[in-house]
């Protein structure tokens, strides 16, 4: 171990490395090229992962949807191509048969799915948006956010059944004057003021969701597009650790249980839900940075394996400086370490500049992908950890593949080695 | 009685070595009895297949052997292993090949360096020491040069340099000659002979007899036996 840290050693090897510098590039690059592409490789899983991590941020990764449909088969008397229509009674049965449910939220929209959004005007501005009749609890499922200075609908806005509304983003830009402040102002949704209690921040990747979304109060909802108790759709959320796609299960069967619907009807009822497009992708991650360890650990490995076999054909080279410096009294021991450190020398030496040259094709690729919002891509990063796992594996097979032609190094006589003329 | 037991530098008795070709076994050495005192310069001679080379083997414990005993300098020579016969090689003997041997991705210095490299001698000691001895055989100059630009009696010479740096008991010369012309040969035969006047025992293996006659004792082989051992009047090389 001493040997190690002594400058004799080193410059021993470096020594023997510069002899053959053909001989040493070549080597350094089978590791090299292992090293760049599993660094390349696990980033681009990683800037993958955090690109659908960021799509998804705008919904949270437990919730569900559930709307009504048709129904395929007739039961309970009723023929089938009943339409199903979801009521916000059918909520304190969901929540009381559901306890896994957290939070439900019912919700109806006008300007998306086909139907005519909101005619907004303020002033002499004006524009269409869709507008959503939404209960307090969106904004515990969604994770839309209100800006500061703002607030989303509350339990009160409902009881009072309040004209107040959430306008977005670019409701804000289109329909105020810049440095206008739209707290409080008034804006007339269907020829009706309302006022303006909060601006939403807009997420990008939040399904049918737009910066344009207008939210009031689910009961003055019901006023204004005359909606009644129906509801067109739930949005819901899981409590954490809870299997949403079992959860979206017995809600159905909930549902098709009150609303009479056959139990083996699999059309009456939509749902969706974000835990499995997210466990999906989760998964498809995972695998694809499986797949990168596994391609990376396998090309480091041939890589490494390359340097043992070049140092296997230097050793026979070498024979006879091996043996003159065996008759000069180098040990069996010093003869070894030698060429186990060379091996590992070269084997780190090429690892380190793979994960730099790596790092700066990630970086590459971040700075070229940064502007395409649509590509699910962002910061791609490769934890220290794996990057120390990688050269903790390399200098393990360094040392490993550098014992074989050590070995052999070991194994020449003197004077065998001294005969070859 | 001390100075009984300091009597011979290398002692050899019976010696016998047999190398196993296939299923044929070859009796190289047969019996070998031969002693060396200490400060004397023996040239070995014999033609290819006496079994010359193979006794330097021996006695520079590069090779094993089968029977009998060889002490150099009253230290028992029998069966070591790789690192007891390292160390051992490398406190007692000074190899001098045919070839040189010069480990040519290293200056003159760096070759000489070696031998107290793996001694574990420090730096500055250990440049001092190759540097002094570079001196001692005339090539301080040289010493930043790569064998390559050196001529064949220079790097013979830092040869010697290099074998004499780590201080040896014996200096072991197989065929040192061989690769130079008649001229470089005394002048390499010259340094010898003034290393030899120093105190230092050396043996030379050689097939040339004018080589042989520079030194103070001339042994014969032939066919694994000694034929001849005699002591003779030195011819001063120069």
């Amino acid at each position: 171990m001493k040997e190690l840290f002594s400058k004799d050693t080193w410059q021993e090897i470096f020594g023997s490395i510069q002899k053959n510098r053909t001989r040493t590039i070549i080597t350094m690059i089978g590791v090299l090229w292992g090293i760049f592409i599993y660094i390349t490789l696990a980033g681009a899983a990683k800037g993958l992962d955090n690109g659908f991590e960021k799509a998804f941020a705008s919904i949270s990764s437990n919730s569900l949807f559930i709307w009504g449909q048709y129904t395929s088969l007739p039961y309970a008397g009723y023929k089938a191509r009943r339409g199903i229509q979801l009521k916000t009674t059918d909520v304190a049965i969901i929540k009381k048969r559901v306890p896994e449910i957290e939070f439900i939220a019912p919700r109806n929209v006008r300007g998306v799915f086909g139907s005519a959004g909101g005619n907004i005007i303020r002033g002499s501005k004006s524009g269409t948006y869709a507008i959503y009749g939404e209960y307090p609890e969106y904004i515990k499922i969604a994770t839309t956010k209100v800006f500061d200075g703002g607030r989303f609908i509350n339990q009160s806005d409902m009881d009072q059944s309040r004209k107040v509304c959430v306008i977005g983003e670019r409701t804000v830009e289109e329909l105020f004057d810049i440095d206008e402040d739209p707290i409080g102002e008034y804006i007339a949704i269907n020829n009706i003021s309302f006022k303006v209690i909060g601006v939403h921040k807009f997420v990008q990747g939040g399904g049918f969701g737009d910066d344009g979304d207008i939210y009031i109060p689910f009961v003055t909802f019901k006023d204004l597009f005359n909606t009644g108790e129906n509801v067109g759709f739930f949005m819901m959320s899981a409590y954490d650790n809870v299997d949403v796609v079992k959860v979206e299960k017995e809600v159905k069967t909930v549902l098709k249980d009150i609303k009479d619907i056959n139990p083996k009807d699999d059309e009456a009822l939509g749902g969706f839900n974000l835990g499995k497009v997210f466990k999906d992708t989760a998964n498809f991650v995972d695998g694809l940075s499986f797949l990168s360890l596994v391609v990376g650990i396998a090309t480091i490995l041939a890589g490494v394996i390359g340097i043992g076999n070049i140092l296997l054909i230097s050793v026979k080279e070498r024979t006879k400086e091996i043996g003159i410096r065996r008759a000069l009294g180098a040990t069996p021991r010093q003869i070894r370490n030698q060429i186990i450190t060379e091996s590992v020398f070269l084997t780190i030496l090429s690892g380190i500049i793979g994960i730099i040259l790596g790092t700066l094709v990630l970086y590459g690729i971040n700075v070229a992908t940064e502007d395409l919002s649509d590509f699910p891509y962002t910061n791609p990063t490769v934890p220290l950890k794996f990057i120390f796992g990688a050269l903790a594996l390399m200098i393990i097979l360094g040392t490993l593949i550098g014992t074989l032609p050590a070995q052999k190094a070991v194994s020449i006589k003197p004077i065998d080695a001294l005969r070859e003329e | 009685m001390q100075n009984f037991i300091k009597t011979y530098m290398i002692n050899i008795k019976g010696l016998h070595k047999s190398y196993q070709m296939g299923s044929n076994s070859l009796h190289v050495l047969k019996g070998i009895d031969f002693e060396v005192k200490e400060g004397e310069l023996v040239a070995i001679m014999g033609s290819s297949g006496s079994g010359k080379s193979t006794l330097l083997n021996i006695i520079g414990m590069l090779d094993n052997y089968d029977k009998g005993s060889y002490e150099l300098d009253n230290v028992v020579i029998k069966n070591m292993d790789e690192t007891k016969a390292a160390n051992y090689r490398n406190k007692f003997l000074g190899f001098i090949f045919q070839s040189f041997n010069l480990i040519n991705y290293k200056t003159a210095l760096e070759n000489v360096i070696l031998p107290l490299y793996y001694q574990g001698v420090d730096r500055k000691t250990r440049e001092a020491k190759a540097l002094k001895y570079l001196d001692d055989v005339g090539l301080k100059n040289w010493a930043t040069h790569m064998p390559n630009e050196l001529s064949g009696g220079q790097k013979q010479r830092v040869a010697v340099a290099r074998a004499m740096v780590a201080e040896p008991k014996v200096l072991l010369a197989d065929e040192l000659t061989g690769a130079l012309d008649s001229k470089t040969s005394k002048e390499v035969m010259d340094l010898i002979q003034k290393i030899n006047e120093k105190g230092k025992t050396i043996l030379v293996v050689t097939h040339e007899e004018d080589i042989a006659r520079m030194c103070k004792r001339i042994v014969r082989l032939k066919d694994g036996v000694i034929v001849e051992d005699k002591k003779i009047t030195q011819k001063k090389a120069l």
